[in-house]
């Protein structure tokens, strides 16, 4: 029941915030795109000549660009196997009746609010420290050789560290579309002699696919831009083992002041992203007309 | 009818449940443990530290040598300045969008979702040197400003799932009987919307607090925030424990207990209503 004039005052109240959010999408991206098609490096003072694809032919084919690649996939495919995986058993398993829910709930969600800097040192330090730590402590206490996680496995560490922060993430998203499930759906299953597997593969599972998916878009577009947990641990080493596609493009622009490279990656990096938002917005859109 | 679960198996679920949240919880519990000791007890075997003696040393030590509430204090204002900022331009548009839907409306929201799936490492160059051209590198208002365009989004998104679930019925009610705007917007609208205001609040300033793209690559030392000033810890300063956990501690514990009573509209917030 829209007046003309409540249409006005509308559009009025929302411009401030389509003003402000195409400020920061269009000045910035533009920059970007712009820069990335300079020679222009802040070390290097004088005029900014146009080089046309010139940075993104160096960024690609630099060495460094295919480890970042592949790091970045091992990374998100990684921490995403294990908290859709881990999630689900220990969204089933929160379900079950048992004392103390609340408590045990609260502990397993926990490490989603720990500060990325503050779980990369912790367990930089504290768990995964050959000397020190307590997974040094422990191997020497059965006799072996202590791992030094961050140079025998630093990928892996890095895929440890992230996914302990994001397992209650996927474990609360799952949790919640479980609990909407109809029990009597399952009990009526349950009752035509349908076995635990056959329950969880034909309905658990299917009612939990859209939860699923939204789990792992939202995960990729966060995981994408890990930064600090390596930042604070490994620093992208040894070599480029742990550089990712964020980090890279931090080091060639922050570290090496090399604004057409480091935009060159930038450019790069959004259409990667862009890639995994567009399937994230269609499954947004669809629930917004349900 | 919910089913009469076996004691048996109750135990069982809640003992396997409760170690596997133990071993998620651990890291946690063990700086809280870490806090309280010396620096040459913290790194001992892990039974020794226990039977060693307790001591609230480290968190004096913490604030002496790196001012540790001067960090404090910048993520205070940073998350909630930002915050704040961000509902000033999220409530008018959001109320908007949810009371007077037009045909853009849809696409006004996919849209604003979108700008939050722009990486910030993709404008990292422009927005650093535009930091720098303005002097609002190692700034708490450039930070603010930041945090609360990245953060815009789901803002907005949330105030709308929540707004939308206030019955238009009731203000047309209120209207009939004679309310005024004013009194409309006072005594009917906003006790309605207050909770959802309320979670919203509680999301973002989480989400803040533990931002730590912008605020590592934008601060240096006046302006940094909890996350850039731990960060000062990797090294060499990390090889001590007991500062290094105490400062953790302090770090994450506002943060813990916020998130505790979020949990639902973490999900909410965080799926941009995708998932209830």
């Amino acid at each position: 029941m829209a007046t003309k004039a409540s249409r006005a005052a509308a559009r009025l109240m929302i411009s401030p915030a389509v003003l402000l959010l195409l400020g920061w999408m269009i000045v910035p991206l533009s920059l970007t795109v712009y820069f990335s098609f300079l020679r222009y490096n802040l070390l290097m003072p004088g005029d900014n000549p146009f080089v046309g694809w010139e940075n993104y032919q160096w960024f690609v084919t630099d060495t460094s660009f295919t480890a970042a690649m592949v790091n970045t996939l091992l990374l998100v495919g990684g921490v995403l196997l294990i908290t859709v995986l881990g999630g689900i058993l220990f969204a089933l398993l929160l379900d079950q009746p048992m004392w103390g829910q609340g408590v045990i709930r609260i502990m397993v969600i926990a490490p989603f609010f720990v500060m990325p800097t503050v779980s990369g040192l912790v367990w930089k330090n504290m768990f995964m420290n050959p000397v020190n730590g307590i997974f040094g402590h422990i191997a020497q206490g059965l006799g072996m050789a202590p791992i030094d996680f961050f140079s025998q496995v630093p990928l892996l560490s890095i895929i440890g560290i992230v996914s302990w922060q994001w397992l209650p993430f996927a474990t609360l998203i799952l949790l919640t579309a479980l609990q909407s499930l109809d029990q009597e759906q399952l009990e009526a299953a349950e009752m035509d002699g349908a076995s635990w597997p056959a329950r969880f593969w034909f309905i658990m599972l299917p009612h939990l696919a859209r939860a699923i998916t939204v789990v792992i878009l939202i995960q990729t577009i966060f995981l994408l831009s890990v930064f600090a947990e390596i930042l604070v641990t490994t620093n992208g080493g040894p070599g480029t083992a742990t550089t990712n596609l964020t980090y890279l493009i931090y080091v060639s622009s922050l570290l090496q002041y090399d604004v057409g490279m480091g935009s060159a990656g930038g450019v790069i990096a959004i259409i990667l992203a862009n890639i995994v938002a567009i399937f994230l917005m269609r499954m947004i859109g669809k629930n917004l007309d349900a | 009818m919910a089913r009469a679960t076996a004691p048996a198996r109750k135990a069982l679920t809640t003992a396997i449940a409760g170690t596997l949240a133990f071993v998620m919880f651990f890291p946690i519990l063990w700086i809280v443990v870490l806090s309280f000791k010396s620096e040459v007890d913290a790194i001992r075997a892990p039974l020794q530290v226990l039977s060693s003696g307790w001591t609230l040393d480290s968190y004096g030590a913490v604030q002496e040598r790196s001012d540790y509430f001067k960090h404090f204090w910048n993520s205070v204002i940073i998350s909630l300045g930002s915050t704040f900022l961000g509902l000033l331009v999220a409530i008018p548009a959001a109320w908007a969008m949810a009371f007077v839907p037009g045909k853009q409306t849809r696409n006004v929201l996919m849209w604003m979702l979108s700008t939050k799936m722009l990486p910030p490492v993709g404008v990292l160059v422009p927005i650093y040197l535009l930091f720098i051209n303005f002097g609002l590198l190692d700034t708490r208002i450039g930070l603010v400003v930041v945090l609360m365009l990245i953060n815009l989004p789901i803002i907005i998104w949330m105030l709308y799932t929540y707004f939308r679930e206030i019955p238009g019925e009731i203000l047309e009610a209120a209207r009939m009987d004679g309310a005024s705007l004013r009194e409309e917007v006072l005594y009917v609208l906003t006790p309605m919307a207050l909770p959802g205001i309320a979670s919203t609040i509680l999301l973002n300033v989480i989400l803040a607090w533990n931002e730590a793209f912008w605020t590592l690559n934008l601060t240096a030392s006046r302006a940094a925030p909890l996350t850039a000033f731990i960060a000062s810890y990797s090294s060499p300063e990390g090889l001590f424990y007991a500062k290094l956990s105490a400062a953790s501690v302090m770090a994450i514990a506002p943060i813990l207990i916020m998130g505790w009573f979020s949990q639902k509209q973490l999900v909410r917030g965080l799926t941009f209503g995708a998932v209830k």
